[in-house]
């Protein structure tokens, strides 16, 4: 998707200056679309609400048939023992996850930049086959992978994610830089080039400053998905707890005592969740645009 | 010699890109396209256990073993089932939120921000609450959703969710759509968007229904946008794992190709037979995604 698709659809539509007189059967219709959007709006945030109510309810008052009703009184017992197991992979997992995404980011913008304005023959093809990579079930490289892994001994460290995230992060990090440069006009290189600039030297003196919202854009993607992935975590660093990241943690946690420390389920999930909000909530536009550039098409 | 050196900086070098994306071909071309193979070569062997080292040629058996494996065949049909169900789900879902959003209203910024934020947690995190909300207890017992229901005077709607025999997959599907409407709304958003509002004023100057205009003049124009989120719904369907991974584990109602993938790998190491169903699941994809590719790719070349 081309960058100013992206950037119309970000964009609200501005309702000021159309001053409709609302007639009636307007002004039902605009309250029945708000209310249509409101019954939306509570059901996409009903699993977060519940997760948040039932993380400040303490580690007794919380009771399966009550947990969609607020608590008394608030009560964070649950946050200390759960941060505390929490901790350590939560920050393994941040490490692992920036390096990873600063990395792809580079690798992207490089990729991104040639695959856009500095085509070579077969540049068509070799980017679809890249593309092809993006949609691929995991599943039918992990066999390999993991065997390669065990082989070479990067198994035994969380590189092992930074390296699996960068590599198969490649064609997203490509495309979204792609079309991000697509829309950079090429008379802006082609007067570069005049003035005798290698193509190479364009990209780092022309084209890398006025990718910062490119780069913010991977980074932000990277990050989630990486922050997200359960699949390489749990196929890569198998069990092992010394390695765990904050899905496969949280995975442990929630997996074995369900019923017992309901509360403190809640609360975990929150906690692992929490990064990836504050990044959505702060950086959502970035976020948005990413997904829409991701799609190729449209 | 310096001014031959200096005539040649103005002409492009044609394979100065090349060089600059080697390492990614490389990478990509190992870790993709070569592991692919590996999977496919040890999908036609016969190490089924984790102690064979048989790396003779056993041709098609691990796959037509799996047709007459009837997880394997239940695994399919809930994958069919839910993949059916989800992008119907996403679809209406948010086709009606781009609708009711595309010709701007106020608070649209809440609105969208807020459907969308699913995409940003993890499965992993998300499937404590939907496991609670899908809770199969009822009536007295009843927790979740079910709960929720008998709260609102609606208790004739509880049912058993992903636990039941019959309905596992179509539940399942709810926390899927749950999560991805907001993606399909942001992507058809962007579709109206693109769209010149002087076709729509043009229309009404002619004195079309608003009905009309929708059906004859936006939506034809949307065609290459429902293409997309097909492909992106239908790729991440025959994928999804860690969703349902999250909220049920592995239970057997609502197992799907991954799960089971998963199961045969590590539980019972048959890695021929996982191998196989890797590659059942690669050719999935590919008949969707390769088609597309190829569509993508000529327009592109027409464009430019």
């Amino acid at each position: 998707m081309s960058t100013d698709t992206v950037s119309r659809a970000l964009k609200s539509k501005d309702i000021s200056r159309t001053k409709r007189k609302l007639d009636g059967r307007g002004k039902s219709a605009l309250i029945l679309r708000y209310l249509v959007l409101t019954f939306m709006l509570v059901l996409a945030v009903l699993p977060i609400y519940i997760m948040v109510v039932n993380s400040i309810k303490g580690i007794t008052a919380v009771s399966q048939s009550t947990a969609f009703i607020p608590p008394s009184k608030l009560n964070f017992d649950t946050w200390g023992p759960t941060w505390a197991i929490l901790r350590e992979p939560m920050f393994r997992t941040l490490i692992f996850v920036l390096q990873s995404s600063i990395i792809s980011a580079i690798l992207g913008s490089i990729n991104g930049f040639v695959f856009a304005k500095w085509r070579f023959k077969g540049s068509n093809v070799i980017f679809t086959m890249f593309l092809f990579g993006m949609f691929i079930p995991y599943q039918a490289i992990m066999i390999p992978l993991v065997q390669f892994n065990n082989n070479i001994g990067l198994s035994r460290s969380i590189y092992v994610l930074v390296v699996a995230h960068v590599i198969y992060g490649i064609p997203i990090c490509t495309l979204i830089f792609r079309n991000y440069y697509a829309a950079i006009p090429n008379e802006l290189i082609e007067a570069a080039r005049v003035d005798g600039a290698s193509t190479f030297r364009i990209y780092l003196t022309i084209i890398l400053p006025l990718s910062i919202p490119g780069f913010v854009v991977v980074l932000i993607w990277q990050f989630t998905s990486a922050w997200n992935d359960f699949l390489f975590a749990i196929f890569l660093t198998g069990g092992s707890p010394r390695l765990s990241v904050a899905t496969t943690a949280l995975n442990f946690i929630t997996g074995s005592a369900d019923r017992v420390y309901y509360g403190n389920n809640m609360t975990a999930s929150l906690i692992v969740s929490i990064p990836t909000l504050l990044v959505y909530m702060f950086l959502g536009r970035y976020f948005l645009r990413g997904l829409l550039s991701g799609s190729l098409k449209g | 010699m310096v001014l031959v050196k200096k005539k040649k900086k103005k002409v492009i070098n044609p394979w100065g890109g090349f060089f600059f994306v080697l390492p990614s071909i490389l990478l990509m071309a190992y870790f993709v396209y070569g592991m692919i193979g590996w999977t496919l070569r040890l999908s036609f062997g016969r190490r089924t256990n984790s102690f064979s080292t048989d790396d003779s040629f056993a041709g098609l058996s691990n796959y037509i073993g799996l047709l007459d494996d009837p997880e394997f065949t239940h695994a399919f049909s809930n994958l069919l089932k839910f993949t059916f169900v989800f992008i119907f789900g996403c679809l209406v879902s948010g086709l009606i939120m781009a609708l009711l959003l595309e010709k701007g209203i106020r608070g649209e910024g809440v609105f969208r921000s807020i459907y969308l934020y699913p995409m940003a947690i993890s499965f992993i995190a998300m499937g404590t609450s939907w496991r609670w909300l899908l809770d199969s207890g009822r009536d007295e017992h009843a927790t979740g959703l079910n709960k929720i229901f008998q709260f609102l005077n609606l208790g004739f709607l509880q049912n058993d969710w992903y636990t039941s025999e019959k309905g596992s997959m179509y539940a399942m599907a709810l926390p899927a759509i749950w999560q991805m409407s907001g993606y399909v709304m942001a992507l058809f958003l962007a579709g109206f968007r693109g769209i010149p509002d002087d076709l729509r004023e043009a229309a009404r100057v002619d004195g079309a229904s608003e009905y009309k205009i929708y059906r004859y003049i936006l939506f034809p124009q949307l065609s290459p946008t429902f293409l997309t989120v097909l492909i992106i719904l239908g790729h991440i369907s025959m994928k999804v794992f860690d969703l349902i991974y999250g909220i049920a584990s592995k239970s057997y109602v609502t197992k799907v190709l991954a799960i089971y993938l998963w199961q045969v790998i590590f539980d019972f190491q048959n890695f021929a037979k996982g191998a196989a169903i890797a590659i059942f699941m690669l050719v999935l994809v590919a008949i969707v995604v390769v088609p597309y590719l190829r569509y993508v790719n000529k327009n592109e070349d027409a464009r430019s």
